[in-house]
């Protein structure tokens, strides 16, 4: 759709600075803990020791007696509550009851079985350490595979084989391709277990009105609309007596895509109380009871020709769930699924997924959510049949991509990839580096007993998630735009952005479209009570749809502002630029902010119009978008320690037009800074009775700035048909395009020693040990 | 029990009555009633809730208040003079220096500490001097052009 702004400059591709910064630098912004409220308790939980065990008494007297607690609830008070909701639906799940506190067992550590309200939050952990709780200790089990043993420990007793479901998905003909095949390699990868870790943990403050049975409850959450409504249902409330705001949100990774015991438990808190109460995660907690990522085993079989021609992918997929499903805790495993043949135009897929209890956190969606997992297996498998058909990684890719001229391109999983060039940003990286020049250099460098590897990735994503039939929740997003009275425009989204700047970007499409200031676009987002209905922001999906919704709510409004404008300057037809409706052919204009006051004073209408400048649109994307890119790294691996040390990151990401570069160059910084901590450092670590040994920020090794390289980032642009702003999103691009690419670059700098895969983290006893000719 | 402590905050004297085990973090926050420290990991590993303290950047999670008894400290709400962000503050703005916000006060507040030690440093430098800071959102990289452009102008 043509715009018809005649602005000579626009704002849409320019490096604007934030609008959301102010608050943020000057520490004046409004996070979760930062809510304070006359008469505000606190609330403290107490939590489970024990990864299973039968609670066999409790006692709550010498916590009450402690004098500043007003009460404490445990699992009796809230047996008629919930159960805390799992959206994904598959055919034959096991979804075990989840109470908000539990009952008469645990399946966790850190399983909530208590909670105590406290006049001071030092009072109240006080008296989390006076409740008495005596459990009588039962097996558990932490590791999937383990668990899928017989005799294993069940997790939920009634489930004695631990499987959740079990899914299977084929596309084209597997078996023949497998006949067909001249070379099939097979490897088990794994992805560890992830904690997202956003710096603010999550947090609840809850405030029941009980005048008009009213409740008022802020979250750190990315879908505030959708917590509205799944927390009615839990409590039992009218929808419309719930009022859900999210504040500053620090951060969330996907982790804040969720609903969350505590959520429904300090809500409880307040009706029961008449008190406002305030629940702010610790680290601990954080680590323990929000969500985990990853997780996963796989096994992969890819079939070839001798030529490298690629037939097909066979896959068995191990998702360890943990103790319960969260929002989306079985849905993740079969996005893997989506995902599986990459940028390949190989048309035979087979995948069966087994989903397993454990007892341990759940996992759900973390910044890529099963699109890592997949991009990781297939780039791996591709360097695995490079390596056994001495075939240059590169030209092994090149002969299977999709080609630029197959689009849209309808994949063995069922996915139709919207647009791409996929050759480009590959060869764009392989220039970069000058990768004729460094393969030499590996030669002398191996003459010489070192070891240094060039690692590459051509990743795709699915991104925009995406239209409603696929999502468990509605896939649209909704955007109202409104010209106030005195000319200024306020923006109300849908999307609930949390660090991802589109206050500023979508104040940048506003400005374009309606040819105003910048500086006249005010963004609101996160209040049930102010914002119309909204999803979310999660999945790549901020800028696509919501700022596609945005960008149509704003033709709506065009249509009208011209109304107004040529009824005022008395012509047919008026174009807008400059703050002003002008008449092209006689030159005449007025000013917007005259528009805007004379539609709402009304003094005058145009035919069939109503008074007010006001627009809402809820739009549905017809399909995903799919970004890809090219992710190249150059390690350098000491041989005496195992230490990896990157000398070169060099990503080239396609994500579609951009709107604002420094905001996407940050995207894919801290994208790649959460797929090396994959690749490198990262990993949440059970023993075998169900205790996370990294269970603090001391213990799980997050990336710092010494650890990070520089990454070199660039782009190619290859605009989506799906939406009028031609964009895809870039979120997780960065994490999903970089595990692979860092895992190729060591596994090439230790092929000459007969090492073919190393699983995630590439810690340095690892690598050290294959360097020595053992095993990882 | 409630020892009384005076300190000055941001320029202002303070003093109030704390229990001997209230930290630092808690007293700026609850009693004090700012919100640029912020609480992220309670056992001195990630830096949010760096302040600083007589002109060196602390982690205020790790100090009990009465430490910070007749000693002075500056939290992020102090840093801009008359309205006029520092130029740490401009730098972390014109550079993309920050997503979420959360670990920001603390990181612009040890590289304030980095650049009044060493006004000139090197991205070796800027980094190993922030490692005690997290930030999950940025990479650093940044972080890392903030603290050289904060340097430059004010070497300018």
């Amino acid at each position: 759709m043509a715009t018809t702004t005649t602005k000579p400059e626009t704002l849409f591709g320019k490096k604007i600075r934030r609008r959301e910064d102010p608050r943020l630098l000057t520490g004046t912004a409004t996070y979760l803990d930062d809510i304070k409220m006359p008469g505000m308790h606190h609330a403290c939980v107490v939590r489970s020791p024990h990864a299973a065990a039968r609670i066999k008494s409790l006692n709550v007297k010498p916590a009450l007696a402690r004098p500043g607690v007003t009460a404490v609830f445990t699992g009796a008070d809230v047996k008629d509550l919930g159960p805390i909701p799992c959206g994904a639906s598959l055919p034959g799940l096991r979804t075990p009851h989840h109470h908000i506190l539990a009952q008469d067992r645990v399946y966790l550590v850190g399983h909530p079985v208590a909670v105590v309200v406290a006049t001071d939050r030092y009072i109240a952990a006080d008296a989390v350490d006076l409740i008495e709780v005596d459990y009588e200790v039962l097996p558990a089990v932490s590791d999937p595979e383990k668990a899928l043993a017989p005799g294993a420990p069940a997790v939920h007793p009634q489930w004695p084989d631990n499987t959740a479901f079990t899914f299977h998905q084929e596309g084209g003909d597997i078996t023949g391709a497998f006949a067909q095949a001249e070379v099939v390699v097979k490897q088990r990868i794994t992805s560890q277990r992830l904690i997202p870790t956003s710096m603010e943990t999550r947090g609840v403050v809850a405030d029941w009105h009980a005048g008009d049975k009213s409740l008022t409850l802020w979250s750190s959450t990315q879908i505030p609309h959708l917590l509205r409504t799944l927390l009615a249902g839990i409590l039992g409330m009218p929808e419309n007596h719930l009022r859900v705001i999210t504040p500053e949100v620090g951060g969330g990774f996907g982790s804040k895509l969720n609903v969350y015991a505590e959520e429904a438990l300090m809500a409880f808190v307040s009706m029961r109380i008449g008190k406002p109460v305030k629940w702010v995660e610790s680290r601990r907690e954080n680590f323990l009871c929000t969500i985990h990522g990853r997780g996963h085993v796989d096994y992969f079989e890819l079939a070839a020709r001798r030529d490298g021609t690629m037939l097909g992918l066979r896959l068995k997929l191990i998702q360890d769930l943990g103790a319960y499903h969260q929002l989306l805790t079985p849905a993740i495993p079969t996005l893997s699924v989506l995902m599986m043949p990459g940028l390949y135009k190989f048309k035979n897929i087979s995948a069966d997924i087994v989903g397993v209890f454990t007892n341990c956190t759940p996992t759900d969606a973390y910044r890529g959510a099963g699109r890592p997992e997949a991009t990781h297996g297939i780039e791996r498998m591709v360097d695995i049949l490079a390596a056994e058909l001495k075939m240059d990684p590169a030209e092994l890719r090149r002969k299977n991509f999709v080609g630029k001229d197959e689009f849209p391109f309808q994949t063995a999983t069922g996915l139709a990839y919207d647009s791409g060039n996929y050759v480009l940003p590959l060869d764009t990286a392989l220039a970069e580096i000058d990768y004729p020049a460094l393969r030499r250099e590996q030669q002398q460098a191996r003459a010489s007993g070192k070891l240094m590897g060039i690692g590459l990735s051509t990743y795709g994503e699915i991104c925009a998630i995406g239209p409603s039939p696929a999502t468990p929740a509605g896939g649209w997003e909704s955007a109202t735009v409104k010209i106030e009275p005195s000319g200024k425009i306020t923006v109300m989204t849908g999307a609930s952005p949390h660090g991802q700047g589109e206050e500023t970007t979508f104040a940048q499409i506003v400005a374009d479209e309606l040819g105003v200031d910048i500086d006249d676009v005010v963004v609101v987002h996160g209040d049930t009570a102010i914002v119309q209905y909204g999803i979310g922001t999660f999945g790549s999906r901020g800028t696509a749809i919501g700022g596609t919704a945005l960008y149509y709510a704003l033709q709506e409004l065009k249509g009208k502002v011209k109304k107004f404008g040529a009824m005022l300057l008395e012509c047919d037809d008026v174009a807008l630029a400059g703050g002003k409706c002008v008449d092209e052919r006689s030159g005449k204009s007025v000013p917007f902010a005259q528009v805007a006051a004379a539609s709402y004073r009304a003094m005058k209408l145009p035919p069939n119009t109503q008074p007010g400048l006001v627009a809402t649109y809820f739009w549905e994307p017809p399909n995903f978008t799919f970004p890809f890119g090219a992710h190249v790294v150059i390690t350098d691996v000491d041989r005496e320690t195992g230490q990896v040390s990157i000398r070169r990151y060099v990503a080239v990401d396609d994500c579609g037009k951009i709107i604002n570069p420094l905001i996407v160059a940050g995207q894919v910084h801290g994208g790649v800074a959460q797929g090396l901590g994959q690749a490198l450092w990262e990993q949440a670590v059970y023993d075998e009775n169900g205790q996370l040994l990294s269970g603090e920020l001391t213990d799980y090794a997050l990336p710092r700035a010494h650890m990070m390289p520089w990454i070199e980032s660039s782009h190619t642009e290859t605009p989506s048909p799906v939406n009028p702003l031609g964009v895809k999103g870039v979120g997780e691009a960065g994490t999903i395009g970089c595990s692979p690419a860092v895992v190729n670059s060591v596994v090439d700098a230790l092929s000459h020693l007969g090492v073919r895969h190393i699983d995630m983290p590439l810690t340095p006893e690892k690598v050290w040990k294959l360097i020595q000719g053992g095993r990882a | 029990m409630k020892r009384t402590i005076a300190l000055s905050i941001n320029g202002k004297s303070h003093a109030d009555e704390v229990e001997p085990r209230l930290l630092l973090i808690h007293y700026l926050r609850e009693m004090a009633s700012l919100t640029g420290p912020h609480i992220a990991c309670e056992t001195s590993t990630c830096g949010a809730c760096t302040v600083m303290l007589d002109g060196k950047a602390v982690k205020s999670c790790t100090m009990f208040a009465v430490q910070a008894d007749g000693r002075k400290i500056l939290t992020i709400e102090g840093l801009a003079t008359n309205g006029k962000l520092d130029p740490l503050q401009e730098a972390f703005w014109n550079e993309h220096g920050l997503q979420c916000g959360f670990c920001t006060p603390g990181m612009i507040l040890t590289a304030k500490q980095l650049l009044n030690d060493n006004p000139n440093p090197t991205d070796e430098e800027i980094r190993k001097s922030i490692e005690g800071n997290l930030c999950r959102c940025t990479g650093y990289q940044h972080i890392v052009n903030a603290v050289k452009a904060a340097a430059a102008k004010a070497g300018a």
